[in-house]
């Protein structure tokens, strides 16, 4: 019998089934069918502190008001879809609770920056796509195919695995001062995507991306801020994985 | 009124999940194809898988592709097509070597080669015991298998039409027979309506899971591909069939894997109870996941459930070592701590079965090819993935099949598609091609009803949660079927608050709402008229399997009567069945 269980089920049964809390909501919102201008709204609402952003987001648009607009799909952190300034910072609509983000004061929620605003949170993800695609983001081999798998040792397989986390939310991009202020800069997450090739012990194509990431809005504008590390949702680190793109530059050892 | 504009395409692909990504890399190379997401390509679905893929590539120790197959059928309860479960286990091989050689960084063995882990229902030699057949990559298997197929589509520039809803299947009549013409699609950025003519069509567009209410699905996974065909006239095969994780976040129906027991884990009532052992004396906590589930809820039903209401029981991971937790179940101790504020190394976990897989969905045929009966297939018209039924999972899916499915299928389908575009005619459009959809949406827009989505939503989820789970029996699918019907008849009464053209996500919701309901209907009277329990169906009323009666896909059909009033029909498939004899499904 675990003694765990038998706490944790005693102090459920005791504790209150629900204990909402009133929390405001401050949105900031565009739509160019309306104005040419963004605002500000206010919500106010009745939520669980446990809840996610992305729920609160969700009672507002569906009891509130129907025009609020935002990317979600699986609501748990794997998707990126709902990469948004809350309280200044970027995170994950789904992965953020209400809780911790200090629900005395307003919240305020703002689309990620960087990328042009299209209407409410939603902004136009193409140009960090096309990042993306520049850095050849797939495996390059020559010669003739194995029949079986390319062996990978364990270790080698390693070298790479933190950056084949990335789930392109775009949240170390546009986190990024270099990237708000020249937005022709690769950004974060095309480099990481680079290191998840250039470091895997089966491409071929190293050099070609080391070429491509050593041009005038490549590697060298990234300033070392760390935005992009504390914005990162899947925990990457992304600052360390530039700098050994850098490194790998300087030396041609990767 | 909305712009609509015209395209032309060899071959049209509907969803850029794992079964839509492999058709395109397959046709894009043979044909000029689209392919339509509703969602960024990387944002589908499949990046939420975590266990992992199966194939008897025999890496780690004695296994082969008959075994694999007997398991397939085994586990989907015989309903099964046989000849569909032994090219999916035949295939697995060279599917998942063609994901290594397209870069997926599978985990490796010791000797480099791709390493293999046990999971649920998978076994050496007819059920001996556990063999290690699941291809893997940490706990995060789907997200590297997404990612590896977009970095190939990007590889082999494939077009992607992004955030493009489709909302109807064009079909024509040519001598007689049903051909496909095109698709028509909503553009969500401005608005437009896109008429899509193509000479092949092919559905990969995922599950309906959204339905129910606690779910491991996507928001976004409203069987948008199913809906559509099934309002042109065509089956939809085995919908009655639905499979129940018994590992959810509670309440929140976020998917804790199978492996988590695997590891150890164990399933506790509110005493601190190992209950499984009275329900599975043999294989306990990781007996199948139908018998799982029934299992929590009889714990659930008879008082024995945790917490306030008595509505979930715990998973126990706190005897496991911390460093364990930590190197095979990250990911999933990460979300108990995110969402719940629970510390897995001391405290146990509040779970519930959470609604996961659709069985069922467009029939089709081993090449992929759409049916429009029993076995004619729609010229034109192919299906693949979650939102097509082969049939190779049956009554129930093993674990790491779907994941596999997507592969073999996707690819055939691709391949299928694209030959049949090399060299046939493109099928005359419709008149009008786009007006069901510019209708819908006109309709929807000025509608000035006093019904909103959410609460009609919310009441299907909540019948669908309380009357077609885990257990069913004819009341609760009557009580079903009765509530469906009136939130159908309410749902025309239906406003949405956003009358814009851009980004018109509450617009889409409703379209979306529209889907469900067609499809819990479909799913309800199905279960309704199959009296046994097989798989993920189980009836408390009639709690056998009955092969004499049942041993046949069902086949629901949309009749429209020269009232104009709709109604279901259902008609049956015999299951192919070729070396294996149904048996007592025991583990
Ligand atoms: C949490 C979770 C864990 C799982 N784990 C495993 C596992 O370990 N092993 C395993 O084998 N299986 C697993 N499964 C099942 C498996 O992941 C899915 O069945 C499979 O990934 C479905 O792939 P798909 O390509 O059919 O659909 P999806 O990946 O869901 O893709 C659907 C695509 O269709 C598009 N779409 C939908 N509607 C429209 C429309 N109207 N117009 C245009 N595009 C549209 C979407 O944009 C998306 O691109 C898991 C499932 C879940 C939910
Ligand atoms: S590196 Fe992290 S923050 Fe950047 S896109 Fe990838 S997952 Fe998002
Ligand atoms: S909704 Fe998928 S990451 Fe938040």
């Amino acid at each position: 019998m675990s003694t765990a269980v038998m706490d944790k089920a005693e102090a459920e049964a005791k504790g209150p089934a629900s204990h909402l809390i009133t929390v405001t909501l401050r949105i900031r919102r565009y739509n160019s069918e309306v104005s040419d201008e963004p605002w500000w709204d206010d919500f106010q609402v009745d939520v669980d502190p446990k809840d996610r952003v992305l729920d609160v987001l969700h009672t507002i648009k569906w009891e509130h008001d129907g025009t609020l607009t935002f990317r979600r799909s699986c609501a748990h952190g794997i998707c990126g879809s709902d990469a948004m300034r809350i309280n200044g910072r970027n995170r994950l609509a789904c992965k953020t609770l209400i809780k911790d983000i200090g629900p005395e004061k307003p919240i305020s929620v703002e689309p990620i920056k960087g990328l042009a605003v299209l209407k409410d949170l939603v902004v136009d993800m193409e140009p960090f796509f096309q990042a993306y695609r520049d850095v050849m983001p797939f495996l390059v081999t020559t010669g003739n195919e194995p029949t079986r798998e390319r062996l990978q040792s364990a270790e080698d397989r390693e070298r790479f695995d933190d950056t084949t986390k990335c789930i392109l939310c775009a949240a170390c991009t546009s986190s990024c001062p270099v990237f708000w202020n020249d937005g022709q800069y690769f950004g974060p997450a095309a480099i990481v995507n680079a290191h998840r090739f250039i470091f895997d012990s089966r491409d071929e194509a190293g050099e070609q991306r080391l070429e491509i990431l050593n041009d005038k809005d490549g590697v060298w504008r990234c300033r070392t801020v760390f935005n992009c590390t504390d914005a990162c949702p899947r925990g990457i680190q992304v600052t360390k994985a530039i700098q050994e793109v850098k490194r790998a530059l300087i030396t041609r050892r990767f | 009124m909305n712009n609509v504009k015209f395209h032309k395409y060899d071959t049209v692909i509907v969803g850029a999940g794992g079964a839509g990504m492999r058709a395109a890399i397959e046709s894009t190379k043979r044909s000029r194809t689209a392919v339509l997401t509703k969602l960024y390509p990387t944002r589908s679905h499949t990046g939420a898988a975590q266990g992992g893929m199966a194939a008897a590539l025999a890496n780690v120790e004695e296994d082969n592709w008959e075994w694999h197959t007997f398991d397939t059928i085994k586990g989907g309860d015989y309903l099964v097509d046989q000849d569909a479960a032994e090219i999916l286990a035949k295939e697995a091989i060279d599917s998942v070597l063609d994901l290594e050689k397209m870069g997926l960084p599978f985990n490796r063995t010791p000797q480099g080669k791709i390493d293999q882990r046990r999971f649920g229902g998978h076994s050496r030699n007819h059920g001996e015991a556990p063999v290690r057949r699941s291809c893997y990559a940490a706990d995060r298997t789907g997200h590297m298998i997404l990612q590896t197929l977009y970095q190939n589509c990007v590889k082999e520039g494939v077009e992607f039409f992004n955030e493009f809803y489709v909302l109807d299947l064009l079909l024509n009549d040519v001598d007689g027979v049903k051909r496909t013409a095109g698709v028509v699609a909503y553009e969500l950025a401005t608005g437009d309506v896109h008429v899509f003519q193509a000479k092949a069509v092919v559905f990969a567009s995922g599950g309906n899971g959204k339905f129910f209410k606690v779910t491991s699905n996507a928001h976004t996974l409203t069987g948008d591909g199913q809906a559509s065909a099934f309002r042109r006239g065509l089956p939809l095969e085995d919908m009655e069939f639905f499979q129940f994780h018994p590992t959810g976040i509670w309440k929140m129906g976020i998917l804790l894997t199978e492996g988590a027991r695997g590891e150890g884990g164990i399933l506790r009532n509110k005493d601190g109870e190992r209950f499984m052992e009275k329900y599975a004396p043999v294989m306990k906590d990781l007996a199948s996941r139908d018998v799982v589930s029934r299992a929590i809820y009889t714990e659930i039903r008879e008082g024995r459930g945790c917490g306030p209401e008595g509505d979930h029981v715990y998973l126990d991971l706190t005897h496991l070592p911390p460093e364990q937790l930590d190197a095979k179940l990250p990911d999933i101790t990460e979300f108990a701590r995110t969402y719940l504020g629970i510390e897995p190394y001391t405290d146990p976990v509040p779970i519930q079965p959470t609604a996961h897989y659709a069985m069922g969905g467009i029939p089709t045929n081993v090449r992929g090819e759409a049916l429009a009966d029993n076995d004619t297939p729609v010229p034109g018209l192919y299906a693949a993935g979650e939102v097509a039924c082969v049939s190779v999972h049956g009554a129930n899916r093993l674990g790491t099949n779907s994941l596999l499915d997507i592969n073999v299928f996707g690819r055939r389908a691709g391949i299928a598609a694209a030959e049949y575009a090399d060299t046939a005619e493109y099928v005359e459009l419709p008149d009008e091609p786009a007006k069901f959809v510019l209708d819908e949406i006109e309709n929807l827009r000025d509608a000035t009803g006093s019904e909103r989505v959410v609460e009609i939503r919310r009441a299907l989820q909540e019948t669908m949660d309380k009357n077609v789970m885990v257990f069913r029996t004819e009341q609760t699918l009557k009580e079903a079927v009765e509530e469906i019907g009136q939130l159908r008849r309410r749902y025309r009464n239906i406003s949405v608050q956003d009358k814009g053209k851009r980004f018109n996500t509450d617009l889409l919701e409703a379209i979306e709402l529209g889907n469900l309901l067609d499809l819990a209907e479909v799913t309800a009277v199905s279960a309704l008229a199959r009296k046994e329990s097989r798989g993920g169906h189980y009836r408390e009323d009639f709690p056998n399997r009955d092969d004499v009666n049942f041993m046949r896909h069902t086949m629901a059909y949309r009749e429209v009567g020269d009232d104009g009033a709709e109604s279901i029909r259902l008609d049956y498939k015999p299951v192919v069945q070729t070396r294996y004899q149904p048996m007592e499904r025991k583990y």
